[in-house]
C-alpha cells in the first residue's frame, strides 16, 4: 500500500513538472496555435537565471524567491521578442513555425553553451526544501511539494487572469475570432505579444522549479519539450483543466510503468497509450466544438 | 463508377484552348537531368574523389535518400514527418544486426562482440535469430519501417489527427524509440549502438575497393528512388496528394478516403528512410540512438527545407549540401555550425518556404513578367 | 435507380445539448430543384452536414433506397451525393483540369492512380462545357474569380455523376450576372439530378426554385412552391417577427433583410 502511495506521489510530482511546462504551452500552442519548440529554451533561461542569481546573491532561499518573478520576466521578454521578430510573421503557417522555432532553439542552446559552458551546473536548494515529511508512511520530499504547490498556484493565477481580467477577455476574444476581435477595436498584435509573454514567462518559472530537482544545462529544455506538447495534445486546447488532468495522469502512468518495467519501456507504453487515447478523443480531452470545414 | 481509362488523344479534338507547354518540355528535360545526375554520381564522382571523400559522399547520399521520402510526405502531402529517424534507425539496425551476426560467424562466435561484453547469457535473443538470414534482414530494412509507419499512420490518420498533432506524435515516436534503444544495452548495444562492422555480405569493408562498391550501391539506390518518387509526383496519385494537402475535407466529399492517401505517402517515405538507414551502416560502419533521436530526426527535414521541400531535386541537393556543410564545419567550428543550422531553419523555412528551388522559379518568372496565365483573373 | 429521391425522417442533431436540427421530415423528388431557406441558425447547413455524414445525427436519411446515416463521409459521397460549402473550396494549387480529374476519379484503381494522366476524360470535358470553364482549364484554381470557383465546385460534382447535389449558398458574394449564370446552370443540371440549395438570397430563390422548404429553429416550418410558401403566414412571422401587427399582414411578400 505504501509502495502504491509513494509511486503515486512520485507520479504526481512528475505531473507537476509536466504541468508547469505545459501550462505555458496551453497559452501559446493551445490558445494561439503556435508550436514553439524554443519553449524548452525558455525553461533553460529560467533555470540559468536562478543559477546566476544564486552566484550573485548567495542565499539559496532569497535567490529562489527573487528568481521566480525574475525568471518569469527574463523568459517572458525573450518570448515576446521572439514573437515580435519571427512568429507574428508565421501565424498562418503553424508547421513552419515549428521548424523556425526549432532553429531558434538550436541557437539559444548554443548561446547558453558559449556563455555558461557545455557542462551542467547546479544550484543549491534552500534548507527548507531539502528535507521531507512523512505522512502515514508516505515520504513526501519538500522540493517536490514545493513544485506541486507552485504548479497549482500558476494554474490558479492563469485561470483568474483568463476569467476575470480585461486582458483575459481580450485573449479569449482573439482566440475565438481574430478578425472580429480586430474590428471590435482590440489590438490583436499586442494581445498576441502579451499572451506569448505570459506563456513564455511560465516556462521561465518552470525552469526555476527544475533547478530544485536536477542539473541545469543547455539541453535541459529538449528533454521535456516533447512530453509537454503531448500533454497539450491529449488535454485538448479548450480548457486549462485538460492540461491539468493530463499532466497528472501521464505523470502517474509514467511512474507506475517505470516501477513495474523500466524507464525506456515506460516511454514507449505511454506513447502507445496516447495514440490509443486519441482514437477515442482525437481532439484531446476538452475541445471547442464549432462547425467548420477545417 | 466512371470510366477508368481516359480515351487517348482526346486533347487533340479540344477547342483551341491554351495547351500547357510544360509537360512536353518536361518530358525531355527530366530524363536529361536524370542522366546528368547519374553521370555525375556514378561516372564522375568515383573518378575525381578520393576514397575518403567518396565515402563521405556515400553518407550524404544516404541522407538524400531520406530527403526523397520527406519531399514526398512533407513537400507534396503536407505531412511534417519529424520522426524519420525511427525509420532510418529501424532500417539501420536491421542491417547492422545481420552484419554483426555475420561478423561473429566469421570468427566462429555465435554472439556479436558487444553481447559477449555486456551479455545477459550465452543465448542469442530470439528476435535476433532471423536476422542471421541475409534475405530476411534485407527485407526487414524496408518492411519493418513501413510496418511501423503503417501502424502509427493508420491510427493517427483514421481519427483525423493532423497538422501539428501529427508532427508532435511522430516526434514523440522518435524520442521513445531512441530512449528504448538506450535502455536495452544488452541486446541493442545501448548508447553505443551497433559499431565496428567489418564485413558486408562477405566483402571486407576495410578494403577501399569495397567501400567504393558501397558508394555505387548507395548512388544507384538514390537515383532509382528519385525516379520512383518522380513517377509518384506526376501521377494521378501525386495530384491527389496535393489535393489532400490543400483541403482534406474536400477530398473526402469527393469520395476518397484521405487517410489512405496520406498513409501511402507516409509509408513510402518510411520505407525510403529505412533503406537509407540500411545503406548508412556499411557506408559509415555504425548505427546508434544518437543518429535517430529527436534532433537528427528534425535534421532530416532541414535539408529538404533548404533545397525546396516540394521539389524533388531541390530536396536531394539540399540534403547533400547541408550534410556537407555540417561535416565540413562541425569538427572545426562546432559552435558556428550549430548557429548556422539554427539560422538555416529560420531563414529557409521562415522566409524562403520554397527553398533554394523556388529561387530558380522566382528568377525565371522575373524574366517572363508578362505571363498570360496569371493575368486576367480576378 | 434514383427513382426514390431523398427521404428524411425525424432527423435530429444535437451539439452539447443544443438541438440544431429537431425532427425534420423532408421528401425531395428526383429532378427537383429544392431551396432550403430560413433565418440564420435555422439548421439548414447542419441538415446538409447530417445528410453528408459530417455530423452525427439520429433519425433516418434515405437516398435511392439506401440509408445514409452512420456512413463515413467518403462512403456517402460514393453513393452519388455531393455537396459544396459556403466558402468555395477547390484545390487552389491544382489546375481546373486537375481539380475535375481528381473529382472524377474516386473509383480509380491503384494502377491508374500511379500513372500520369493522359488526355482528358470524357466526363471532365462535359463538365468543363456545362460550367463554361473550358477556356480556363489550365489555370490554377486559386486564381479563379469567386463565381468561377463555385462553378468549378459544381463541375467537380458533375464529373462524379452525382445524383444528389447539396449546395450551400452557391451565389453568396456573386455579382448579378454571376447569379443569373449560376441559376441557369442549376436549372440545366437539375432534371436528371436532384438539387438542393441552401440560400439566403430571396430574389434568387424566387427566380429559380422549383420547390421550397422553410426551416426555422431546427424544424420544417413550411413547404411547397414559391408562391405557397410566400403566402404562408408563419413564414412571414418568422421573417418579419411581428406577424401580429397589421403592417406585417399587409406585406404579401416576405422581404427578409439578411445581414
Amino acid at each position: 500500500m505504501t509502495v502504491v502511495l509513494n509511486q503515486s506521489f512520485t507520479g504526481i510530482s512528475i505531473g507537476a513538472v509536466l504541468l508547469l511546462i505545459a501550462l505555458g504551452l496551453t497559452l501559446t500552442f493551445g490558445q494561439m496555435g503556435v508550436i514553439n519548440m524554443a519553449h524548452g529554451e525558455f525553461i533553460m533561461a529560467g533555470a540559468y537565471t536562478t543559477y546566476v542569481l544564486q552566484q550573485a546573491v548567495g542565499g539559496a532561499g532569497v535567490s529562489l524567491l527573487v528568481a521566480l518573478p525574475l525568471a518569469f520576466l527574463v523568459a517572458g521578454a525573450t518570448g515576446a521578442l521572439l514573437e515580435w521578430l519571427l512568429i507574428r510573421r508565421l501565424y498562418t503557417r503553424p508547421l513552419d513555425t515549428l521548424l523556425v522555432t526549432w532553429g531558434v532553439s538550436l541557437m539559444l542552446q548554443q548561446l547558453a553553451r558559449d556563455v555558461f559552458g557545455a557542462p551542467n551546473v547546479q544550484t543549491t536548494a534552500p534548507d527548507l526544501l531539502t528535507g521531507h515529511i512523512t505522512v502515514g508512511g508516505v515520504t513526501l520530499a519538500n522540493n517536490r511539494l514545493f513544485i506541486l504547490g507552485l504548479a497549482l498556484l500558476c494554474v490558479l493565477a492563469l485561470t483568474l487572469i483568463l476569467r476575470l481580467t480585461p486582458l483575459g477577455r481580450r485573449i479569449r476574444a482573439v482566440v475565438q475570432n481574430r478578425d472580429l476581435a480586430e474590428v471590435s477595436g482590440i489590438a490583436t498584435g499586442r494581445v498576441d505579444r502579451t499572451t506569448f509573454f505570459i506563456g513564455s514567462g511560465l516556462a521561465g518559472v518552470a525552469g526555476v522549479a527544475l533547478t530544485l530537482v536536477g542539473p541545469i544545462g543547455p539541453t535541459m529544455g529538449t528533454n521535456y519539450i516533447v512530453d509537454a506538447f503531448l500533454v497539450v495534445v491529449v488535454g485538448g486546447i479548450a480548457q486549462l483543466k485538460g492540461a491539468v488532468i493530463t499532466a497528472f495522469a501521464l505523470g502517474v502512468l509514467q511512474s507506475v510503468l517505470e516501477y513495474s518495467t523500466t524507464v525506456s519501456v515506460a516511454k514507449v507504453v505511454v506513447l502507445v497509450a496516447i495514440v490509443v487515447f486519441l482514437q477515442w478523443r482525437p481532439q484531446g480531452l476538452y475541445t471547442l466544438r464549432t462547425r467548420s470545414l477545417a | 463508377m466512371t470510366t477508368t481509362t481516359p480515351p487517348a488523344g482526346k486533347t487533340a479534338t479540344k477547342p483551341p484552348v491554351t495547351e500547357p507547354p510544360a509537360p512536353l518540355l518536361e518530358r525531355f528535360r527530366v530524363p536529361g537531368a536524370f542522366l546528368l545526375g547519374a553521370l555525375l554520381l556514378l561516372g564522375i564522382a568515383p573518378l575525381v574523389l578520393s576514397d575518403f571523400r567518396l565515402n563521405l559522399l556515400a553518407k550524404y547520399l544516404c541522407y538524400a535518400i531520406v530527403a526523397v521520402g520527406v519531399s514526398l510526405a512533407w513537400g507534396r502531402g503536407g505531412l511534417l514527418v519529424l520522426g524519420q529517424g525511427v525509420f532510418f534507425g529501424l532500417g539501420g539496425y536491421a542491417m547492422a544486426m545481420h552484419l554483426k551476426l555475420a561478423d561473429a560467424a566469421v570468427t566462429g562466435e555465435t554472439l556479436p562482440d558487444f553481447m559477449r561484453l555486456y551479455g545477459t547469457g550465452d543465448a542469442l535473443p530470439w528476435w535476433w535469430k532471423p536476422f542471421a538470414n541475409p534475405a530476411f534482414a534485407l527485407a526487414m530494412t524496408v518492411l519493418l519501417p513501413m510496418a511501423v509507419a503503417a501502424l502509427l499512420g493508420f491510427f493517427v490518420f483514421r481519427r483525423r489527427v493532423r497538422g501539428a498533432y501529427f508532427a508532435i506524435l511522430s516526434q514523440a515516436l522518435a524520442a521513445a524509440f531512441a530512449i528504448w534503444l538506450v535502455g536495452q544495452q544488452a541486446t541493442t548495444g545501448g548508447t553505443n549502438g551497433l559499431t565496428d562492422i567489418q564485413g558486408f555480405f562477405g566483402y571486407d569493408l576495410g578494403d577501399p575497393v569495397n567501400q567504393r562498391m558501397v558508394y555505387v550501391i548507395v548512388a544507384a539506390v538514390l537515383l532509382l528512388l528519385m525516379a520512383a518518387a518522380r513517377q509518384l509526383f506526376v501521377s494521378r496519385y501525386g495530384e491527389l496528394l496535393v489535393a489532400v494537402r490543400d483541403s482534406e475535407e474536400r477530398v473526402r466529399f469527393l469520395g476518397y478516403n484521405p487517410a489512405n492517401v496520406k498513409l501511402v505517402a507516409y509509408v513510402v517515405a518510411a520505407g525510403m528512410a529505412g533503406l537509407a538507414g540500411a545503406l548508412f551502416v556499411p557506408a559509415v560502419g555504425i548505427i546508434s540512438p544518437a543518429l535517430i533521436g529527436i534532433v537528427p530526426s528534425i535534421g532530416f527535414v532541414i535539408g529538404a527545407a533548404v533545397g525546396g521541400r516540394a521539389s524533388l531535386l531541390g530536396a536531394v541537393v539540399g540534403a547533400i549540401a547541408v550534410a556537407w556543410t555540417q561535416s565540413t564545419l562541425s569538427d572545426a567550428y562546432p559552435a558556428a555550425w550549430t548557429y548556422l543550422q539554427g539560422l538555416l531553419f529560420v531563414v529557409a523555412v521562415g522566409f524562403l518556404p520554397g527553398g533554394l528551388a523556388s529561387l530558380v522559379t522566382v528568377l525565371r518568372r522575373k524574366r517572363h513578367t508578362h505571363d498570360p496565365a496569371t493575368e486576367g483573373a480576378a | 435507380m434514383s427513382g426514390e429521391g431523398l427521404t428524411v425522417r425525424g432527423l435530429r442533431v444535437t451539439f452539447d445539448g443544443f438541438t440544431a436540427v429537431d425532427g425534420v421530415d423532408l421528401d425531395i423528388l428526383p429532378g427537383d430543384l429544392r431551396f432550403l431557406i430560413g433565418p440564420n441558425g435555422a439548421g439548414k447547413t447542419t441538415l446538409v452536414d447530417a445528410v453528408t455524414g459530417l455530423v452525427r445525427a439520429s433519425g433516418s436519411v434515405r437516398f435511392g433506397g439506401e440509408e445514409l446515416l452512420g456512413r463515413p463521409v467518403h462512403r456517402v459521397a460514393r453513393l452519388g451525393i455531393g455537396r459544396t460549402f459556403q466558402t468555395a473550396t477547390v484545390f487552389e494549387e491544382l489546375t481546373v483540369l486537375q481539380n475535375l480529374d481528381i473529382a472524377a476519379g474516386a473509383g480509380r484503381g491503384p494502377l491508374t492512380m500511379l500513372r500520369r494522366r493522359k488526355g482528358v476524360p470524357e466526363e471532365v470535358t462535359r463538365a468543363l462545357e456545362t460550367t463554361g470553364l473550358t477556356a480556363l482549364r489550365d489555370r490554377p484554381a486559386g486564381v479563379l474569380a469567386h463565381g468561377q470557383k463555385q462553378w468549378l465546385e459544381i463541375g467537380m460534382l458533375l464529373v462524379k455523376d452525382v445524383r444528389l447535389l447539396l449546395l450551400d449558398e452557391p451565389v453568396a458574394g456573386m455579382s448579378h450576372d454571376e447569379r443569373e449564370a449560376t441559376g441557369r446552370l442549376l436549372r440545366r443540371i437539375s432534371g436528371d439530378r436532384t438539387v438542393v440549395v441552401i440560400e439566403h438570397d430571396m430574389d434568387f430563390m424566387r427566380s429559380f426554385a422549383r420547390s421550397v422548404s422553410v426551416l426555422h429553429a431546427g424544424k420544417v416550418l413550411s413547404e411547397g412552391s414559391v408562391a405557397e410558401v410566400q403566402a404562408d403566414a408563419r413564414v412571414q412571422e418568422v421573417y418579419l417577427g411581428r406577424a401580429s401587427e397589421p403592417e406585417a399582414q399587409a406585406a404579401a411578400v416576405p422581404v427578409p433583410e439578411e445581414a
